[in-house]
């Protein structure tokens, strides 16, 4: 018997991956350079 | 070219250049992946499964790019010793590590239904594999030679330069073997595909293209910003030593 195949199931999950971890990049890279930044002022006004 | 190099007059760029690469980006991927999936048609032979390739290819071209991207910074670093190039090379290494695990997953989850395997060790997704790994030890030895002060990243800058033999490879690697990935379907100003499949296939790609625009461009801000404190702390330090 042949299995059933519901190819929305791998679009769905490839956009799944594929998004979050798009965003997880930006949101990492975002949050970081303001941390790193905000550590610099900081130690200009030590 | 060189007065770019100027890491005071890269800041004053990248500060608004920054977030509008990214918003931009963000907007326009999204646009087009909508359009893709929800709009546009599903093909006669891989049938829903080719929406997958809005998100494959953008990713495995930016996988590839990037490490030109490194091999490209490195050569300008160790020709001309630009002070960002060492920094821009490095800002590229997690991006492009990231889009090139995103196009093995995707490609993955597109052979299954396709080609009735998740994985087949031909010479593309084999040497795509390769290239991931060669991220890993980029961002290792980088990390590494950070602690090695100046000089220091002469090492991940060869190594950057080397490991750029294996991009050419990835792109002939469908016409050199025997594979099941299919070959190009875009080459220089010439596409196989038709007009609805292209055009959300392009704009996804600009869109990514400028997602990691804004990231390299963020790691480096952020690379330089961690540079500037600990060398401030250091000098301050110093002076607390001998005072």
């Amino acid at each position: 018997m042949r299995e059933a195949l519901n190819q929305w199931h791998y679009v769905a999950a490839a956009y799944a991956i594929g998004m979050s971890g798009t965003l997880a990049l930006v949101g990492w890279a975002w949050a970081s350079m303001v941390r790193a930044e905000a550590r610099r002022e900081r130690s200009r006004g030590r | 070219m060189h007065g770019f190099a100027n890491p005071a007059r890269f800041l004053r760029i990248a500060r608004w250049l920054t977030p509008l690469a990214l918003a931009s980006g963000l907007i326009l991927t999204a646009a087009s992946l909508g359009w893709g999936v929800l709009v546009g048609p599903a093909d006669e032979l891989q049938g829903e499964t080719v929406r997958i390739l809005y998100l494959h290819v953008p990713t495995a071209w930016l996988g590839m790019a990037g490490w030109m991207a490194i091999a490209g910074a490195s050569l300008v670093e160790l020709v001309w010793r630009h002070p960002l190039a060492a920094v821009a090379a490095r800002a590229v290494a997690v991006p492009g590590a990231t889009f090139t695990a995103l196009c093995l997953a995707t490609g993955s989850i597109w052979g299954r239904p396709a080609w009735g395997a998740w994985w087949v060790w031909d010479g593309r997704l084999t040497s795509m594999l390769v290239l991931l790994f060669l991220y890993f030890a980029y961002i290792a030895l980088s990390s590494a030679a950070q602690d090695d002060g100046p000089g220091g990243s002469r090492i991940p800058a060869i190594f950057g330069l080397v490991g750029a033999v294996n991009v050419p490879i990835i792109h002939y690697s469908v016409l050199w073997w025997n594979s099941l990935h299919q070959p190009p379907s875009i080459t220089m100003g010439q596409s196989a595909m038709a007009p609805d499949f292209l055009v959300p296939l392009l704009a996804a790609t600009l869109g990514f293209t400028l997602i990691f625009t804004g990231v390299v461009l963020a790691r480096m801000r952020a690379i330089l910003a961690d540079v500037q404190t600990d060398a401030r702390l250091r000098r301050r330090a110093m002076s607390e030593d001998f005072a």
